[in-house]
């Protein structure tokens, strides 16, 4: 196996989370996007991992899904109050600072 | 080597392809299960790198758990069950440029950094690859290079734990 078969995999996972953040108006799918993002730093993070034989790319990996799964809980709250305040989940209507 | 390439080509289609229906399904708990594949996927690519703890606590948390809590999220806030149309802002086609744009970038900066350098999997170094990912290592070096690090992460989830319920608790 080849290491760059793994970078390009995580590079095009990584660009399609880009594409969900950007496109997407439901604040849980704007987080599921971001969630693909973390996904493919880890698939780096493993690479690189196996390519150098060091563990420190494994440490850092759960690292990455601990912190992920504290993202997911605090983002899955903000989500809830925005539905709760505008009656909606849309991110759209998060415009009272709008200039 | 052509038995690793084959599972990997397979798993990596079924993850693009999981990952297009994360950002382009108009049903919002279909997203939710295609994430589901793309984690599996994610997962069983760290098995073939020998990652054996790192996949399983894949499974656990983000499986597990994370998924779980996007579908209470998805019920949470009553997200449309059908089809809709009103999932996706109207950015969608400067999003696609955005992203085409970043894919370009980074796989010519990758081929361009990183050529055709293998990982070895076979021989004596292949032995050595299945030390790296073993769960008594990776606590060696959890407990002794990077305790500091593993502490602060601790008090980080405690205090995203305690934030998330100040945040969502009714007055």
């Amino acid at each position: 196996m080849i290491l760059n078969q793994f970078l390009i995999l995580a590079a095009v996972l990584f660009c399609i989370g880009v594409y969900g953040v950007l496109a997407r108006r439901n604040g849980v799918l704007v987080l599921m996007s971001v969630e693909l993002m973390l996904n493919a730093v880890n698939i780096n993070l493993i690479a690189f991992s196996a390519y150098l034989r060091e563990s420190a790319g494994n440490v850092f990996a759960l690292f990455v899904i601990t912190i992920a799964a504290a993202e997911v809980g605090v983002g899955l709250a903000i989500v809830l109050l925005i539905y709760r305040n505008l009656h909606s989940p849309d991110l759209d209507r998060v415009e009272q600072l709008k200039g | 080597m052509v038995v690793q390439n084959v599972f990997f080509w397979v798993l990596a289609v079924a993850m693009v392809l999981g990952a297009i229906g994360v950002v382009r399904s108009r049903n919002v708990v279909h997203a939710a299960l295609y994430l589901v594949v793309v984690m599996a996927g994610a997962a069983a690519q760290y098995i073939l790198l020998a990652a054996e703890f790192v996949a399983w606590v894949q499974v656990l948390i983000y499986i597990g758990a994370v998924i779980i809590l996007f579908l209470f999220g998805i019920m949470l806030t009553r997200a449309p069950m059908g089809g809709d149309t009103e999932l996706d802002n109207d950015q969608r086609w400067p999003a696609a440029v955005v992203s085409i744009f970043l894919a370009g970038v980074l796989g010519t900066l990758l081929i361009d950094a990183f050529g055709k350098k293998e990982i070895v999997i076979s021989g004596a170094k292949g032995t050595k690859l299945l030390e790296v990912g073993k769960a008594g290592n990776l606590a060696d070096s959890i407990f002794t290079a990077y305790v500091v690090p593993f502490e602060v992460v601790s008090i980080l989830l405690l205090a995203a734990l305690v934030g998330a319920v100040v945040i969502a608790r009714r007055d």
